[in-house]
């Protein structure tokens, strides 16, 4: 018997949908709507929710206090830097693993997602010192290498999994057809993977925007980015959560507004493979 | 000029031998089909003659020249495959050209073969397309198409009617047949399905584990089988065997008679049976018949009209003339 979707269902599972999707939307709305509070509104209890004196005061003191381009512009660059770095690494590794696997590509491949499963706190110190010998603390060369590393497993993977979802025969075509390895590569395999390859470089970016761990330890004043702008407001006492809040907002606007615009390719690049 | 020539061609996977040393000879302008059952070494022994493949050993000659070792970029042949293996995000115009493009031919000759292509093909209304929005029987001219354009030596086929439709199968197959007499290239036609490299076919070559079990003409293959492989696997119905006494009185191992060399009768024949499944195609009848004392099953075509039911008694005469005999190896004793 088919299944029977009724209206009621229907209506029961977009509510369901909204209350989840509201649930965790919550704390941003929240953080958001905080962030045009006064600092005694932002504590009041019982909290306020829509019914408060707006203002923009916050996002003025914050703009006046720190330089919030400054940090926005490390990010970009950080974020981007990585993303590139690590796609043109990642993209002729993934294409020998997908086309021509050996024996040990499947170990290769475990091995590198195995690092992930490392807590970074534990290779803080030894990178740390790496990173003084080397004079990249605090620089932004230093950390974009930091995070392209620490994403590079989840690029590779992801690019694999990709290709390998592209046959093999048309490839095989491209070559009886009289096209060079360059040309099967150019003309064939990348138009073929381009929403794979999108989507790769969506995600990463936002993983490396949002990357706190290595960016708050590894930078002081000129390579910090956004992630350290937030940090600058979050002090013990806990009495800035308005400004807190604004601070918070900016940082996370560019990425939000990058993520909404490409939810369709995102949604897409994430399910390719299993919707078909 | 298409002459393609395998001489010890051997093909290991890893320890295991997939083709043993093989020669083969495939004259200009010969269509050639491979046939064979699944895992037989029929595509391998295409790819190999296509370079999508090393060979282990040996020696492959297109037009006499060593082409061993040179890609299959640059051997000047053109495959078809079973499963199309069309560039999806070009359009059908940009499909067909892409080998004419790789080989730098001029725009006004790109376009007036691909018209001439189109319109032997019944593409021209879908050039702008993507292959997405093609049925299956086009994504095939597609193929055939992008083949043809480029002039190959030789046409490669692999298995390329499988993904069709019964119907579409016998359109197609004349269509290629066509195609071959229009143009007298060398064409390669890899298969396991016996209909097709009879129907098709100037030469089969019958290939089991690696090895070829024969080469012929469909109808050398049809009267005169080299061992009970090549008389089982050639012919639909297949072939009936039969051991024992009745093989002994012919002086033989096993002797094989094809179903259309049976006739049929309500009573007075050499062997009797009990009707088992009637099959009605309307222009014959297959019969299988059981409890014949010489085989399990024996299938018996006959014409029609011909009327038994399920559970009648039958009784058969083998034409004496068309009895095939094999020894205790396997092989035709002629």
């Amino acid at each position: 018997m088919a299944r029977a979707v009724t209206t009621q269902r229907k209506t029961l599972n977009t509510v369901i949908a909204w209350g989840i999707g509201l649930l965790i939307f919550f704390p941003i709305l929240w953080t958001i709507l905080t962030s045009f509070k006064t600092e005694g509104q932002a504590i009041a209890d019982p909290p306020l929710f829509l019914f408060f004196d707006w203002t923009l005061e916050n996002y003025a003191v914050v703009q006046e206090r720190s330089d919030y381009m400054r940090f926005l512009w490390n990010s970009v660059i950080i974020a981007g830097g990585s993303t590139l770095l690590g796609i043109i690494i990642a993209v002729p590794a993934a294409w020998s693993m997908a086309f021509v696997p050996s024996k040990r590509t499947k170990d290769i491949l475990l091995w590198m997602l195995s690092t992930k499963m490392l807590p970074a706190v534990g290779v803080l110190y030894p990178i740390y010192l790496l990173f003084i010998s080397l004079g990249l603390l605090d620089t932004r060369i230093g950390l974009t290498i930091v995070l392209m590393l620490i994403n590079l497993p989840i690029i590779v993977w992801m690019l694999y999994t990709y290709f390998k979802e592209i046959p093999g025969e048309i490839l095989e075509a491209a070559r009886m057809d009289g096209a060079s390895l360059k040309e099967e590569i150019l003309y064939v395999l990348t138009p073929m993977a381009i929403p794979g390859i999108a989507s790769t470089v969506l995600l990463n970016i936002i993983l490396a925007w949002n990357e706190a761990f290595w960016t708050l330890n590894l930078t002081a004043a000129n390579a910090a980015p956004l992630t350290a702008f937030i940090a600058s407001y979050s002090s013990p006492e806990g009495l800035f959560f308005a400004k807190l809040s604004a601070a918070s907002t900016m940082a996370i606007a560019p990425i939000l507004i990058l993520g909404w615009f490409s939810q369709k390719q995102l949604v897409r690049g994430l399910t390719f493979g299993a919707v078909k | 000029m298409g002459q393609i020539t395998l001489q010890q061609v051997q093909k290991s996977f890893g320890d295991t031998e997939v083709i043993p040393p093989l020669d083969l000879t495939i004259e200009d302008g010969e269509f050639v089909v491979f046939v064979g059952p699944s895992g037989c070494g029929k595509s391998t022994l295409l790819r190999l003659i296509a370079g999508l493949e090393d060979v282990t050993a040996g020696t492959i000659l297109i037009d006499g020249k060593d082409a061993t070792n040179i890609p299959p970029a640059k051997r000047g042949l053109a495959m078809v495959f079973q499963s199309y293996a069309l560039y999806p995000h070009m359009s059908v115009r940009k499909n067909i050209a892409f080998p004419m493009r790789m080989a730098k031919l001029d725009k006004a000759e790109q376009d007036r073969r691909i018209e001439q292509a189109a319109a032997a093909l019944n593409l021209t209304d879908y050039l702008d397309r993507r292959p997405g929005q093609l049925s299956g029987g086009q994504r095939q001219r597609v193929a055939i198409g992008r083949a043809i354009v480029r002039e190959p030596e030789a046409f490669l086929f692999d298995e390329p009617l499988s993904n069709l439709d019964a119907a579409l199968r016998v359109g197609m197959r004349l269509e290629i047949s066509e195609l071959h007499n229009r143009l007298a290239t060398t064409m390669i036609y890899v298969t396991h399905d016996q209909v097709e490299a009879m129907t098709m076919a100037d030469k089969i070559v019958v290939l089991q584990s690696g090895i070829i079990e024969q080469v012929g003409s469909p109808l050398e293959l049809y009267k005169t089988p080299r061992n009970r492989f090549v008389a089982g696997f050639i012919g639909s119905p297949k072939m009936n065997f039969v051991e024992g006494d009745e093989a002994v009185k012919h002086d033989a191992h096993a002797i094989g008679i094809r179903p259309e060399h049976i006739d049929v009768s309500p009573k007075g024949g050499t062997w009797s049976g009990t009707v088992g499944v009637a099959e009605h195609l309307g222009s014959d009848t297959f019969f299988h018949i059981h409890e014949t004392g010489l085989a399990e099953t024996l299938t018996v075509r006959a014409p029609g009209d011909v009327q038994f039911k399920h559970g009648d008694t039958i009784h058969l005469t083998p034409r004496a003339d068309q009895i095939h005999r094999f020894d205790a190896s396997g092989l035709r004793i002629s």
